[in-house]
């Protein structure tokens, strides 16, 4: 019941919100969100004492005449966007402190729920719940986006929406197409369950695996997103209120590289072998082609949108290089790794574009700059965060940047060569940030920065001492996901083997 | 002893976290204590391993650093004759400079900082050298960028100190993709990233084809952090930094990085025929190549910079030819004279309130006795005159050179005739002739503090003797590092000929540069008008840097934003929108259909109904 609790308890918080009314609002959220992340613990805590330990796993038939169950289930690779969904919920609620929201109740409640579906998708074990969570974790944050947004909301968080509407709607048909290959049981029925679709490929052609393969595939790559279906997000990220900038890009996006692990590779084995090389080239085109949009952006906060993209390529170019018998996990791992990193990075990032905005009014690369002669503790709390995102050793991005490398190299050295090219525009496009908005001389604009607010310095110190922390001991993590990563071999093993 | 070197890198980080936690509410006295000590105590334990060590190799543990599937990579540290030595380097010149920077930085507001980032350097220098696997090494390697990149910039509120820093971090990132993916291609190889798994395997003949390909990469790797053609740009400028930077991390130790991962990387490289070759040929043409433009540089700290990048060419040179341990003495040699050299510098720097123009300076024997004393037996050492240092250590570079290739013998002779000619070109501009700055300047003349005098008397004292562990015929430095071998056995007259060589080319230099600055008076042109065509070329360091602008990064600027403008925004945004304004358009438009026209419902069914009995007949 762990498993199937830690879904139900921001379920309860959120309902518990929207009647809550007056200004503490922010906290009781604060708390709820805090109580799940201990509840979170338990479940990582009970994890690591018993890998199959019942209470983590939740098995009960939901919808039978068409074999939908509600199948949930914990294993490391789960738990790991579980911690970092319960993780960052909190830091972005604290985050959020300062803004004065209208409608504070329904805002708070909304967060909830979307950490709720995004729970759900990481622990669902049935296709149908899957497609459910996914959807649903899709409708807080459209009203997040559209209600708090900023200029020209409207018209952005409408693409944004009918895009992913769009990419989902593949994933449905393909899940369809799945099902209906699964074996039947004795009263005719198919099932859902991952495991019969992990077998439903059995019974596919060539090219109907073709087709699963792209329906899921367009899904995931539109909410990372990979180029060329990219061109949603910078809008997006930039109009959402910095709330929901950080859902989007710290949580959300991990749903599509997650479900490339577990809901795409193992699934169509014949369709990966085919348009497994064409995923990677779209992954590495990303890498560089956002981090060549990132080099000439002015606003501080698209600047971050694509740089994003550069890291989600990379992640999405590890996992597709994956290739049983021919390269190891080190990919896969690299690419959980970085999800963790990534979402901690990019929030404490966006957060920095945040304070910037509040406290100068501007994004504008161009007119900041020596915030550094004003407060020296932002800037070093700033560079740590960098340091993350370009991937130094000893911080948390290095970690999973190296073992992605080392995925993709022994997939093609070619690959890594030009994915690898993250490592120098990465720097190019970070460091001409902070050399813009941090040193130099001040001016009137950045004169009268101030200092940060407790709530400020809290999130940020937890931030960077998560980029240190895991870049200096990964072992928790990469212990964790052990497990998943020998099923994961097992289960794509070669057939003659 | 040997099991606590994990303290050595500790230490300095234990005094970087307490510096930098504590920041101005710490005196500047307790400071100074903590950097230094920390470093000194360092200096302790390595020198009690060195004696210890007695040309055994140690792996000392500390924890699981990246495991996952076969992946097995270990935070543990390698004691051994070759990383000892560099301890000793790092955290004996370390501790001097240290010291003098407590005088040299004694005004400056960002005091504590200053301590702050070189403690945190020493520590990622000694984990440097100190990694077990190339994983760890890289740890130190792109660790040491960092505190490069934030003492370049040191002084933040100057854009163009802050772009010398951008450029050293992203330079040197271009070398260290080269690295990573040379790292990469070992661990597909051997499955491993530590040095002595590889060390046993590297040798079969299966590996042979990958050698050369492995050592390119390292190599690439090694010219960004060693500054050798064509990723040397970024040390010049790199001089941005306050000069005890310069002596400690752009000249004794961040810069042989490179030469100390190639020399730990023997295993690999005694198989790379054609990569030594690239190297020697890379290392001689840099040296020669930095000495020309260091002949014409007014700069105090810019000369001292090409000569780096020159001298660091040489060392290259003794690696490519097989003279492994010629290049790792002259390694320690340079760290002694260069730190000097650039320490001297600084005090008279110190001493001329800013000024760095020897064009402005002159006559300073007479104001700064000590460190006139002290930078003259640096040039010397450096000039490679015997007894001194450099002497020795070059000579066995040369010597090396002039067994595998005459051609790369004779060039590198050259260049170390540049060097003497430059380095007394300076010495004279500087210190002889009369005084050519402004009264000012000349009122304010000074002896530099005992904080800043002491160390270079120290490293004065070495750089006379250092050479001594490693003249001919003793090969202390050679028995050190290599325990089992034999030594090379030289024919005396041979040896004896090419040093004679080498020290007679090193006089007609001095001479030469003695003739121009001091008995003929010359100074060097004021105004660019006065140069001859190919002295302008020279003084503009070859047009390198404007070169580098316009076919990489203009382009990149020019590429993205032009993607950006007509491809990012209305062809791959523009299809999305009109694939959703095309259903707006297709919607409305079969709207219109929907009339309210009985009769022209019937006449649409009537007709759809007529194709569909068509349609079933013909199949």
């Amino acid at each position: 019941m762990i498993t199937a609790s830690l879904i139900g308890l921001p379920l309860v918080f959120g309902l518990l919100l929207l009647f809550t009314r007056g200004e503490g609002v922010k906290r009781v959220a604060l708390a709820a969100s805090v109580i799940t992340f201990l509840f979170a613990l338990f479940a990582f805590w009970t994890l690591q004492q018993n890998p199959a330990d019942p209470n983590l796993e939740n098995d009960s038939v939901w919808i039978a005449s068409i074999g939908v169950n509600f199948h949930v289930a914990m294993g490391g690779i789960s738990m790991v966007l579980v911690l970092l969904t319960c993780l960052l919920t909190p830091l972005i609620i604290l985050s959020s402190f300062r803004n004065q929201y209208e409608n504070p109740s329904t805002f708070y409640a909304l967060i909830s729920f979307m950490q709720m579906a995004l729970i759900g998708v990481f622990v669902a074990r049935d296709g149908f719940l899957f497609y459910i969570f996914w959807e649903l974790a899709l409708i807080p944050i459209y009203f997040i986006c559209l209600l708090w947004g900023g200029e020209n909301r409207g018209a952005i968080t409408f693409k944004f929406f009918i895009y992913t509407l769009f990419g989902s709607l593949f994933m449905l048909a393909a899940l369809i197409m799945l099902y209906i290959h699964t074996p039947a049981s004795d009263a005719g029925a198919h099932s859902f369950d991952l495991i019969s679709l992990y077998s439903a490929h059995e019974s596919m052609t060539a090219a109907q695996q073709g087709w699963v393969f792209w329906g899921l595939f367009l899904a995931f790559a539109i909410k990372m997103p990979v180029f060329p279906f990219h061109t949603w997000q910078p809008d997006t990220y930039v109009t959402a209120p910095t709330t929901g900038t950080m859902l989007l890009s710290g949580i959300m996006l991990k749903m599509g590289t997650y479900g490339l692990i577990v809901w795409l590779l193992p699934l169509v084995p014949e369709a990966l072998e085919t348009w497994g090389p064409l995923a990677v080239v779209l992954s590495v085109i990303s890498v560089v082609y956002a981090s060549a949009m990132a080099i000439v952006q002015q606003d501080f906060k698209r600047l971050i949108a694509y740089s994003s993209i550069a890291h989600v390529g990379l992640i999405a170019a590890g996992i597709m290089a994956y290739t049983p018998g021919k390269t190891g996990t080190e990919g896969i791992a690299g690419a959980v790794m970085q999800m963790f990193s990534h979402g901690i990075n990019v929030v404490g990032l966006f957060f920095i574009a945040e304070i910037v905005l509040q406290r100068t009014g501007t994004r504008e690369l161009g007119k900041l700059g020596g915030i550094r002669n004003v407060n020296p503790l932002f800037a070093v709390l700033f560079l740590i965060i960098l340091l993350g995102s370009v991937a130094l050793p000893l911080t948390n991005g290095f970690v999973g940047e190296f073992l992605l490398m080392n995925g993709i190299y022994q997939y093609s050295a070619t690959a890594a060569v030009f994915a690898g090219l993250t490592i120098i525009l990465g720097a190019v496009y970070m460091l001409r940030s902070y050399q813009s908005i941090m040193l130099g001389e001040s001016n009137s604009v950045t004169a009268n920065f101030g200092a940060l607010s407790g709530n400020e310095k809290a999130v940020l110190l937890i931030v960077c001492a998560a980029v240190i922390v895991f870049g200096v001991y990964p072992k928790p993590l990469l212990d964790l996901i052990q497990t998943d990563l020998r099923s994961l071999t097992l289960l794509m093993a070669p057939a003659s083997n | 002893m040997i099991q606590l070197a994990w303290l050595i890198p500790l230490l300095p980080l234990i005094g970087f976290a307490i510096i930098g936690l504590g920041g101005k509410k710490l005196s500047k006295g307790l400071i100074s204590i903590i950097g230094c000590g920390s470093v000194l105590a360092a200096f302790g334990l390595s020198l009690g391993i060195f004696l210890e060590l007695h040309g055994q190799s140690h792996t000392v543990k500390m924890f699981d650093w990246i495991n996952t599937g076969s992946l097995k990579v270990d935070f543990s540290f390698l004691v051994d004759p070759l990383s000892a030595l560099f301890l000793l380097i790092i955290t004996g010149i370390g501790f001097l400079i240290h010291v003098y920077s407590v005088g040299y930085m004694h005004d400056d507001e960002g005091f504590h900082r200053f301590f702050a980032y070189l403690n945190l350097f020493v520590f990622f220098m000694l984990l440097l050298v100190l990694g077990s696997n190339y994983l760890i090494m890289f740890v130190g390697w792109e660790g040491v960028g960092l505190c490069s990149y934030l003492l370049i910039g040191f002084w933040f509120k100057n854009t163009d100190y802050n772009n010398a820093a951008k450029k050293a971090f992203i330079i040197n990132r271009v070398g260290d993709l080269g690295f990573l993916l040379g790292i990469l291609l070992i661990y597909v190889l051997f499955e491993s990233v530590s040095f002595a798994t590889i060390g046993t395997m590297s040798g079969n003949a299966e590996y042979r084809q990958y050698t050369d390909l492995i050592g390119i990469l390292l190599f690439i790797g090694a010219c960004g952090k060693s500054a050798q053609i064509p990723l040397y740009t970024w040390l010049p400028d790199a001089m941005a930094g306050p000069t005890p930077v310069s002596a400690l991390i752009h000249a004794a130790t961040m810069v042989t990085a490179g030469i100390y991962m190639i020399a730990r990387s023997s295993f690999i490289f005694e198989y790379a025929h054609l990569t030594n070759e690239v190297i020697a040929t890379v290392g001689v043409v840099t040296a020669l190549f930095a000495a020309t433009i260091g002949i014409f540089q007014n700069d105090i700290k810019k000369v001292l910079a090409y000569s780096t990048v020159s001298q660091l060419g040489l060392m290259f040179l003794g690696l490519g030819v097989g003279a492994t341990t010629g290049a790792v003495f002259h390694v320690t040699t340079h760290a002694f004279f260069k730190a000097l050299l650039f320490l001297g510098a600084g005090s008279v720097i110190h001493a001329m309130s800013g000024e760095q123009d020897i064009r402005r300076m002159g006559g300073l024997r007479k104001h700064l006795p000590i460190t006139h004393l002290t930078f003259l037996l640096g040039t010397i050492a450096i000039s490679g005159i015997p007894p001194f240092s450099g002497f020795f250590s070059k000579d066995e570079i040369l010597a090396g050179a002039f067994e595998e290739h005459k051609l790369h013998w004779v060039l590198g002779l050259v260049a170390s005739m540049m060097t003497a000619f430059y380095m007394f070109r300076l010495y004279f501009l500087t210190f002889s002739g009369k005084f050519r700055g402004t009264e000012e300047q000349h009122h304010h003349l000074h002896e530099s503090p005992k904080s800043m005098t002491i160390p270079l008397m120290v490293l004065a004292i070495l750089s006379v003797v250092g050479g001594f562990i490693g003249i001919p015929g003793s090969h202390l430095l050679d028995h050190f590092l290599n325990p089992g071998s034999t030594g090379h056995h030289v024919d005396w007259a041979h040896e004896a000929l090419l040093m004679g060589t080498a020290t007679l080319l090193a006089l007609i230099a001095i001479y030469m540069a003695w003739t121009v600055y001091v008995k003929r008076n010359t100074l060097p042109a004021e105004k660019e008008e006065n140069m001859s065509r190919m002295q302008r070329i020279i003084y503009h360091k070859y047009y390198v840097d404007e070169f580098y602008d316009a076919i990489i990064r203009k382009p990149l600027d020019m590429i993205s934003s032009i993607t950006y403008r007509f491809i990012e925004l209305p062809v791959i945004d523009g299809l999305v929108n009109g694939v959703g304004s095309s259903v707006k358009w297709l919607g409305s438009t079969v709207r219109l259909l929907q009339s309210g026209y009985v009769g022209f419902y019937i006449f649409a069914m009537t007709l759809a109904a007529i194709a569909m009995i068509y349609f079933t007949l013909i199949n």
